[in-house]
């Protein structure tokens, strides 16, 4: 028999099945601060052991929505419930909630030891067992010789590390993290990134994070709530964000797209055909939307291929322009070509073999082509 | 190539001036004085101008003049009770209105600190406002209020806690004292428990109450142990003055009122006894010497 390489991701969509309960649930939250909305009648569901991240720009109420799940602000209308129970009116001391601050808030008077053990101590468990628990969590964190150091005295990825020690200390039932890797080095970021998956997954719990790193969340999380202005534009898997956004805001906000304004000319035979001012466009489903509405074709850079030579049928799903600029990344380059009535589109290609003359250079006239399965229509 | 030793800082004399003049105040306005006061209480009292011997009178006699300083004050004090009695009735007083003022202070300094940032300029202006007026005035202005037919046996008279006949009988005692100093001190003892308190990380008491600690609880685990700097700071502020204090027990306090300030005033001024009244003065200074170090020790660690 072959012998297990330890915890392994599993297949986990417990939001597809209807006999599954949430875990959370943002029941129609609205909170206002004076004139201002940061969440307008927001819902949302959250099941156990979920990795759910709340991803979108700062101001758009995703710090907010956590706040009020661990007590910190309540909700001018609307409720929250956790395993079925509503848990308004309960102060954050006794929710079974903990969360990792953005500035890690350790407190600085106390060791990394006695950090850790300050949730364990409010519950009054006897010492033997706080003890343990605390070695137990220095051992997850990899921060055992560094227990009876001071906060000051470490540098910031130790310090992320006692708080997310911190916070796991007492088994909550929810793990919060508030932007919880903003402050390190893109290295060290996306280790942790990964070391937090494997936390969870090892631990069970059910962790919700806030951040605005599209990258983070896309690696991290089970689902991701793209949210913008107090209201979620789309709850889905990273990979349905990505591959199908629900509009031309969450298209936008996660990587890089071409999006394209047009009409419907046709929707038939599991197609829909578009004109976007003269350049016609196919897309291998139905949208919602009838012959004549406005609406926008999305692509990604990287499902446009670039070449020089025309294309065997140049009338549809093709772009004839100008090499105007090149960006290269190191893995990918970008192309952005203009045609003659100055419209943009990108391409991004693999840089597969070493750039040594590249065979695509600056002014070449190119031709970009996609396949009818890879375009997007956005009807919001 | 002279040009650039005028230009540069190292060459300029003047730089070394200005490092100097700090110390030359000290010299001149705190170790000269206290030199000569040192001095004066080695001495003897004298029915002269001025009222003690030896006096000084240049190099020639240098021999003679050291030989007739001697300790003989500095004993009178440890012999007769007076002296030591006012210097506990002293350190007593300071402990006791240092206490008072925290108490007082320390809550009115996290009010501020947590009220909404935009009025907390206006409470630290009120609390400042007292200096506006003379400190002699104010301290006279409580012997109006508490005075036996003052404005507080009025205002509970009005109020019908007391008879007609009944009088606030606390002016001229120790209560009296105490009332004085911690209005006096209140601005000095809330201004650095203030400064600590409001750049206190309120995400902290977030993160207690997060991890299961109620408000009450994490005063004590949090916020007190971590405003402790401005609570000594405050301290000291308050109990090294105070401890000295004269005006206050002289205008409020009774006969029974013992404090070395006054005590000093009256054998300097009341019994023409220079020496006497500077050993007292040097011994003040010397008792004071633990409560000040341990003040700079924590300035110099924040």
């Amino acid at each position: 028999m072959a012998k297990s390489l330890g915890p392994v991701k599993r297949k986990f969509t417990p939001w597809t099945d209807p006999n599954e309960k949430p875990f959370i649930r943002f029941e129609n939250i609205t909170k206002k601060f004076g004139d201002y909305t940061a969440i307008d009648d927001l819902t949302l569901d959250i099941y156990e052991r979920e990795f759910f991240s709340l991803l979108g720009p700062s101001g758009c109420g995703k710090t907010t929505l956590m706040r009020m799940l661990a007590g910190f602000e309540d909700p001018t209308s609307g409720r929250i419930l956790l395993q079925g129970k509503d848990i308004s009116g309960v102060p954050p001391y006794r929710r079974p909630t903990n969360m990792m601050f953005q500035s890690y808030a350790l407190f600085p008077h106390m060791t990394v030891e006695k950090n850790i053990a300050f949730g364990l101590k409010q519950d009054g468990l006897p010492k033997d067992e706080i003890t343990a628990r605390v070695a137990e969590m220095l051992k997850l964190v990899q921060l055992s010789q560094f227990a009876g150091r001071k906060p000051s005295q470490l540098s910031g990825g130790q310090r992320q590390r006692v708080a997310l020690a911190r916070s796991l200390a007492k088994k909550p039932k929810v793990l919060l993290l508030d932007e919880p890797l903003g402050a390190l080095d893109k290295k060290l970021r996306e280790e942790t990134q990964f070391e937090l998956m494997d936390i969870q997954t090892k631990l069970g719990l059910t962790f919700l994070i806030v951040t605005h790193d599209q990258e983070e969340a896309m690696t991290v999380s089970d689902r991701i709530a793209v949210m913008d202005k107090g209201i979620i534009k789309q709850v889905a898997t990273p990979a349905e964000i990505y591959e199908a956004p629900n509009s031309r805001y969450v298209a936008d906000f996660i990587g890089d797209i071409n999006i394209v304004e047009g009409k419907v000319t046709a929707v038939a035979d599991g197609k829909t055909q578009l004109d976007c001012g003269g350049m016609k466009v196919a897309v291998v489903e139905e949208a919602h939307c009838a012959a004549g509405d406005e609406v926008a074709f999305a692509i990604r850079p990287e499902k446009v291929s670039i070449s020089l030579d025309p294309p065997a049928d140049g009338t549809v799903n093709a772009f004839h322009g100008e090499v105007w600029d090149i960006g290269y990344l190191g893995d990918f380059s970008v192309f952005i070509v203009h045609d003659e009535n100055g419209r943009v589109m990108r391409a991004a290609q693999a840089n597969i073999a070493r750039l040594v003359d590249r065979p695509i250079t600056f002014g070449d006239m190119v031709w970009l082509t996609w396949k009818a399965e890879s375009g997007l229509v956005l009807t919001n | 190539m002279a040009a650039d030793t005028e230009l540069s800082p190292h060459g300029n004399p003047f730089r070394h001036l200005v490092v100097l003049i700090p110390y030359i105040w000290l010299l001149m306005f705190f170790v000269a004085p206290f030199l000569i006061i040192v001095k004066i209480s080695l001495s003897e009292t004298a029915i002269s101008m001025p009222p003690y011997t030896p006096v000084f009178d240049g190099f020639a006699t240098i021999k003679d003049f050291i030989s007739q300083l001697d300790f003989d004050n500095y004993l009178f004090l440890t012999e007769d009770p007076l002296y030591v009695d006012a210097y506990f009735s002293s350190l007593k007083i300071a402990i006791i209105s240092t206490f008072l003022l925290l108490l007082i202070g320390y809550p009115m300094a996290l009010g501020m600190a947590r009220a909404p940032t935009t009025i907390r300029p206006l409470l630290v202006m009120l609390v400042i406002l007292p200096f506006w007026t003379s400190f002699l005035i104010r301290v006279y202005a409580w012997i109006g209020i508490l005075k036996p037919e003052g404005l507080l046996t009025l205002l509970l008279q009005t109020l019908g806690i007391f008879g007609p006949d009944e009088q606030v009988q606390i002016f001229r005692t120790d209560i009296a004292v105490y009332i004085g100093i911690v209005y006096s001190y209140l601005p000095f003892m809330v201004l650095p428990l203030y400064a600590t308190l409001e750049k206190l990380d309120g995400t902290l008491l977030e993160a207690a109450a997060d991890l299961g600690c109620p408000p009450m609880k994490s005063f004590w685990t949090i916020t007190f142990p971590l405003s402790i700097p401005g609570v000594i700071a405050g301290a000291m502020i308050c109990f090294i003055p105070i401890t000295g204090e004269f005006v206050i027990p002289d205008l409020l306090g009774g006969a029974g009122t013992l404090m070395i300030g006054k005590t000093l005033w009256t054998e300097f001024f009341g019994n023409r006894d220079w020496p006497l009244a500077s050993a007292v003065a040097v011994l003040l200074l010397l008792a004071l010497v633990v409560p000040i170090a341990i003040f700079q020790n924590q300035q110099q660690k924040s």
